[in-house]
């Protein structure tokens, strides 16, 4: 499943359609959303170099880790960087995002220590102006693919950093424009939920056409922040969790899917959860302290159940006592109602109430009003 | 039982692995944030990363930020621990920066409080620029603490983090260690924790001291967890992941042990 995000990715914007737009969220819970967004960056940068991809390069707009760690995650996951500069571009905004280091330069106050900017890397040194951001991300594009009818995708490593310095509409507004751009054939980006109320992260969700959700295996783990006090349950999922992810179709409809996935030293592994373990549908059920399910042996022990008045099993047939005879009747050897074998009963007479009701004489209920057809 | 005592007081360290010299420096470009809470105070794992920071066979350097207590309070404590503040920092591996005083003038409380950060930062990358090239990768950035920082930032959380970024970038730049000490029971109140998460997402492990869940005890004086989350890092050592430990405070030292170890 998580393949089939990379592939719609991969396949980017039809004619006349906005891009396929990637939210991956996840929460302190289960803190593993970026291990899935380097997924999805390695397995993009695989495609684009096979020549598979709609998209001829990638910008990734690094705001929380150092372009020389993206550099080096690609070349631990397998990805050639040798001719990384014809098709990467990393628009720093981690390095100095709000000019701080560039006044202490300025000033001469010390010698600026990082590392000489690489061909592939462009500095961007205020992050709270969204309008210049938007321009960077475009020109950092546009020395990949020129001015010709090709594609590029766009990769946000932070969503929560763009909206600590910036408000949301302006945020969701960059998204809106990059997705919307003719040039930009996916574009996908990371949301910690848990740092901004449910408007925000549903604003950014609404921008997106496919929404991944990092989980922890265990429901109960869900909300809380390292729960010390189950310390075995947090060692059995560290490291493990669900991946839910809603797939939405330009005609409205939404197809969920669910994956579990195991990070390891090399990367993320995802193992898919067959529809008969129902993680999905559980998922998806209301979380209530009680069982809305039997379980296998509950089904059984209730098959077992003889129902009150049903004699079943025997060989003999079902007899539904009417109600009318006495239990002694029956060891007389008198003969019950059975379903087995109708019969009439002479001995009690057959009885017939008929009743019509007029209406207009009866007396109203004592909540009707009996002037309300009057017009007083 | 001397081996036994021995590995005992290396419990922490054994979680954090640094149980052997190993080179590089195990937490070399990691942040190591501390959470603790007024019942279980976590400065004693403070104290302990400076001692085993400034160990004599290592080079390492500690750049201090107290906004907590004074010079004297840390040196009397360490002399106890075995290490000497004072002939550190006049060997210049041990750099105090008293953050007491530091008030943002009245005014543009934002902007000031913005700007002190900022002149703050620079002092730190001052620090580092003038040591030998060779030890730059050397350095640890203790806080102490970052609840007070933000009382120095009139409040303002978003300064803080933006401060916190820029010591995150040097873990990236030159291979600086960031420790942070934070107390979590001020936040507990709140419906959403905001600054103390984005601290937790900023950290590659994670330490929280705890009381007992079973309530108080003689010779257990709480629990501490290790949490190693920055695993995509590539470089940790995927072994004691999630340690749980007990700990019990002494005069002049802690001592670390599994749960239940004790009768």
């Amino acid at each position: 499943m998580a393949e089939s995000i990379c592939r719609n990715l991969r396949d980017g914007a039809l004619e006349g359609e906005h891009a396929p737009a990637l939210t991956i969220r996840d929460a302190i819970d289960s803190p593993f959303g970026f291990d899935v967004f380097a997924h999805v960056l390695s397995q993009l940068s695989s495609f684009i170099l096979a020549g598979k991809s709609q998209s001829r390069g990638v910008v990734v707009v690094a705001f929380t880790r150092s372009p020389s760690f993206y550099v080096d995650l690609l070349k631990r996951r397998g990805v050639d960087v040798s001719s990384s500069h014809k098709w990467l571009r990393i628009l720093d905004c981690y390095t100095d995002p709000l000019g701080w280091k560039d006044k202490l330069v300025d000033s001469g106050n010390l010698v600026d220590t990082s590392d000489e900017a690489s061909c592939m890397t462009h500095l961007c040194k205020d992050v709270r102006d969204l309008d210049n951001l938007y321009s960077l991300i475009l020109e950092s594009g546009k020395g990949l693919v020129g001015q010709g009818k090709v594609h590029l995708s766009v990769a946000i490593d932070s969503v929560n950093a763009m909206l600590r310095h910036a408000p949301m509409s302006r945020v969701a507004g960059l998204l809106s424009n990059l997705r919307s751009h003719d040039q930009v054939s996916c574009i996908y980006w990371l949301l910690h939920s848990d740092l901004h109320e449910v408007r925000v992260t549903s604003s950014v969700e609404y921008i997106s056409s496919m929404v991944a959700n990092v989980e922890p295996l265990n429901q109960s783990a869900r909300g809380q922040r390292w729960d010390l006090e189950n310390i075995f349950m947090l060692k059995q999922n560290f490291g493990k969790g669900k991946l839910n992810v809603r797939f939405k179709r330009r005609n409205g409809r939404v197809r969920m899917m669910c994956e579990e996935f195991h990070i390891e030293q090399s990367g993320i592994n995802f193992t898919p959860v067959s529809p008969e373990d129902g993680t999905i549908n559980q998922g998806l059920l209301p979380k209530v302290q009680f069982s809305l399910q039997l379980s296998e042996k509950e089904q059984t022990e209730r098959a077992k159940v003889v129902l009150p008045f049903e004699h079943q099993g025997n060989g003999k047939p079902i007899q539904i006592y009417d109600g009318r005879r006495s239990i002694t009747e029956n060891k007389n050897g008198a003969t019950l109602v059975s379903t087995g074998n109708p019969q009439k009963n002479e001995a009690s007479g057959e009885g017939e109430i008929i009743y019509f009701r007029d209406s207009d004489d009866e007396m109203p209920d004592s909540d009707e009003d009996p002037d309300d057809d009057l017009d007083i | 039982m001397v081996a036994m005592e021995n590995r005992s007081l290396n419990l922490l360290d054994e979680a954090l692995s640094l149980e052997q010299r190993m080179e590089p420096w195990p937490l070399r470009g990691k942040l190591l944030l501390i959470e603790d809470c007024v019942e279980t105070s976590g400065s004693f794992v403070l104290h302990h990363l400076v001692k085993r920071i400034l160990s004599p066979n290592s080079s390492n350097i500690v750049i201090f930020l107290a906004f907590s207590r004074p010079f004297s309070h840390y040196d009397r404590i360490l002399r106890k621990l075995g290490c000497n503040l004072v002939a550190q920092r006049d060997n210049s591996r041990f750099f105090f920066l008293d953050m007491l005083m530091l008030q943002c003038p009245d005014g543009n409380e934002e902007k000031t409080s913005e700007g002190g950060f900022a002149d703050l930062y620079g002092k730190i990358q001052k620090i580092i620029n003038a040591l030998p090239e060779n030890h730059r990768n050397h350095v640890t950035i203790m806080i102490d603490d970052v609840s007070l920082m933000e009382v120095a930032a009139y409040g303002s959380s978003d300064h803080v983090l933006d401060f916190l970024h820029y010591c995150h970038t040097l873990t990236s730049d030159v291979g600086c260690s960031l420790v942070i000490l934070n107390h979590e029971d001020i936040y507990s109140s709140m419906e959403r924790p905001v600054f103390i998460m984005q601290m937790e997402y900023l950290a590659d492990i994670l330490i929280k001291t705890q009381p007992l869940a079973t309530g108080l005890a003689a010779d257990v004086h709480g629990q501490l967890t290790v949490l190693n989350t920055g695993i995509c890092s590539g470089n940790g050592n995927l072994k004691n992941k999630i340690s749980n430990l007990q700990f019990m405070v002494k005069e002049n030292s802690v001592e670390y042990f599994y749960p239940g170890s004790r009768s």
